[in-house]
């Protein structure tokens, strides 16, 4: 299967030293949800942040290594990366609605994409919000601030929001952190949709989370990729005894 | 100089709240004694004398003021001659002064001030921002005499080259204020873009907006009570100051005539007029209550903005910010 996304002996150091990516290597295929998941401080989010180039607002770096999205580079000069954050959308941990109303978060990242047709932003609107599980909630009040929703509401409509780019990747970086378990289990059940179209990758809340949604996982340790594998023999029998240990809870 | 704000009172009062003040008496309870007694009614003591003193100052302006409200036609008050030796009391001049110079800057101030915060808040690299940071705050500690004087020496005569008779003019006034707020407006706007949280920028730009486009639409928006704040906290330096001012406008207390040239004509405001007619008056004369009445006036101009203030702070919550994108 064709390589959506290809990680080649990647390392990364901060600006004050701290080595959080070590020779990391994997491969993200298309149309899957891969699991990226592994203790705190492991280097889940610093890896994530450089698909998109989040990582170019840490200044002071040591970046070593390619990142692939498509076959392209990602750091390669005359990356446009605006664009690149366009196919590569972005859930955080914390859920981020913007100022102002529902609708407009969602329309933001088309305005600026320069798309203004009202009846195609409608139209994706709802699919948007329908994917993401939260049309029925909030389709009488779209002009609503979207700071009055719940917190599980706006983890939604942050997914809704990255959904009306029409990305090629969503990123979730343990974007139930905050919720509930209903919410929780309606962000959950919205990967399922999701997984037709795009590809996710998620850093889950917990290794039972990741079982649950994962078509293949990764598990991480101290910026070191230790083990990449289908989720059924990764979450079943893994390979490598600090998987295991970790999985079990065995772990410390 | 002005009253606090009040959401920056409810801040401080917020603070105050905080600490534990049940849990260090509950532990004190057991050894109570005349100690505690006596520091709360010290505290107690303090904080009631000095409510006590602002009224009482409020009262006197008051008493010393009203005969200026009551004895001299309203009318008579606001025409445009300011002759106190002749009777004639007319604060038109001085009011359009302090407006002129107070205007001018804030049309200075406002802009410089708000683009050097969004620089250092969002723009300027790490060892830029150590460098500036205490800069400014070292900026907002020069006495305003000395700023006075640099106006005087340096200042005038570059606003004289631009063709003014003199270079004491409302111009050269306009420039020492705004100079003097800017570091009031640029540290609390600063602060108050760098209150926001980092979750927004990532937010927005992971959605593809630009870095401008993120400070616009974003982090201006969410900053905007804070940048309210510390313009009005600006302004409210600006309109109070009256050493820097008296020394570089000119204080001439004539309507300056309308036109382009304006600003590049000699003005006295409201503030200079009381510094400079304080000593020679006789206490209870007519002319010494309309200097009170001046500073009424001032009083009420200075409540007026705070209030205004208060409430463009107090609409921008989240409540409000509905509209925004
Ligand atoms: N901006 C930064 N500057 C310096 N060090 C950082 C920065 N961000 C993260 N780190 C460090 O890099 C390492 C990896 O952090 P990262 O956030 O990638 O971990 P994570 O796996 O996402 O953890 P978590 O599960 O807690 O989110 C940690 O040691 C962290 O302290
Ligand atoms: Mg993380």
């Amino acid at each position: 299967m064709q390589a959506k996304i290809s990680v080649q002996n990647v390392s990364y150091t901060y600006a004050d030293g701290t080595e959080a990516l070590k020779h990391v290597s994997l491969t993200i295929r298309a149309n899957e949800i891969f699991v990226l998941f592994g203790p705190a401080r492991s280097g889940k989010t610093t890896l994530l942040r450089l698909f998109n180039r989040l990582s170019d607002l840490t200044p002071g770096a040591d970046y070593r290594g390619t990142i692939l999205v498509d076959g392209q580079d990602v750091f390669a000069l005359g990356v446009n990366v605006t664009d690149l954050r366009r196919r590569i959308g972005m859930v955080f941990a914390v859920p981020t609605p913007l100022p102002g109303s529902i609708r407009g978060n969602l329309t933001y990242g088309p305005h600026m994409a320069g798309i203004r047709d009202t009846a195609l932003l409608n139209e994706r609107i709802e699919r948007s919000l329908t994917q993401a599980a939260l049309w029925d909630e909030v389709k009488d009040r779209l002009d609503h601030p979207a700071s009055r929703l719940s917190g599980g509401q706006k983890q939604r409509l942050c997914i809704a929001r990255s959904l009306m780019l029409e990305p090629e990747v969503l990123i979730l970086d343990n974007p139930t952190s905050g919720l509930d378990p209903i919410s929780t289990s309606m962000v959950e059940e919205s990967l399922y949709e999701l997984k037709q179209q795009y590809t996710v990758i998620m850093v889950p809340h917990s290794v039972q989370q990741g079982a649950r949604v994962a078509t293949r996982a990764a598990f991480m340790l101290d910026g070191e990729l230790v083990e990449i594998d289908t989720a059924e023999r990764m979450f079943k029998h893994p390979k490598d005894q600090r998987t295991e240990d970790y999985i079990t809870g065995r772990f410390g | 100089m002005s009253a606090l704000p009040v959401t920056l009172r409810k801040r401080l009062r917020t603070l105050v709240r905080d600490v534990p003040f049940d849990a260090v008496r509950n532990i004190q309870w057991s050894l109570l004694d005349w100690r505690e007694i006596l520091i709360e009614s010290l505290i107690r003591l303090a904080g009631i004398s000095s409510i006590i003193i602002v009224g009482m100052i409020f009262l006197f302006l008051l008493r010393e003021g009203i005969p200026t409200f009551l004895d001299i036609p309203l009318r008579q008050l606001f025409e445009s001659r300011w002759y106190p030796n002749e009777g004639l009391y007319g604060m038109w001049p001085l009011i359009v002064g302090s407006l002129i110079v107070t205007v001018g800057a804030i049309i200075v101030a406002l802009p410089l001030g708000l683009i050097t915060a969004i620089y250092l808040g969002e723009i300027a690299p790490e060892w830029q921002r150590e460098i500036l940071k205490p800069l400014i705050e070292v900026l907002a500690g020069i006495p305003s005499i000395v700023l006075g004087f640099l106006g005087w020496i340096a200042l005038a005569p570059l606003i004289q080259k631009l063709g003014a008779p003199t270079g004491l003019t409302a111009l050269t006034g306009s420039l020492i204020l705004a100079y003097m707020a800017l570091p009031t407006i640029i540290s609390i706007s600063e602060d108050a873009l760098y209150a926001v949280p980092k979750e927004y920028r990532d937010g927005a730009l992971a959605i593809g907006a630009t870095r401008w486009q993120t400070i616009r639409h974003v982090v201006l928006p969410a900053a905007r009570s804070g940048l309210v704040m510390a313009v009005m906290l600006g302004i409210g330096r600006a309109i109070g100051e009256t050493m820097a001012v008296m020394m570089v406008t000119g204080n001439a207390a004539f309507v300056p005539t309308f036109g382009a040239d304006m600003a590049l004509q000699p003005v006295r405001t409201m503030t200079a007029t009381i510094a400079a007619e304080m000593g020679e008056v006789a206490q209870g004369s007519m002319h010494y209550h309309v200097l009170f009445g001046i500073g009424i006036m001032l009083f009420l101009i200075t409540a007026a903005i705070n209030s205004l203030a208060g409430r463009l702070v107090g609409t921008s919550g989240n409540r409000r910010r509905g509209g925004q994108l």
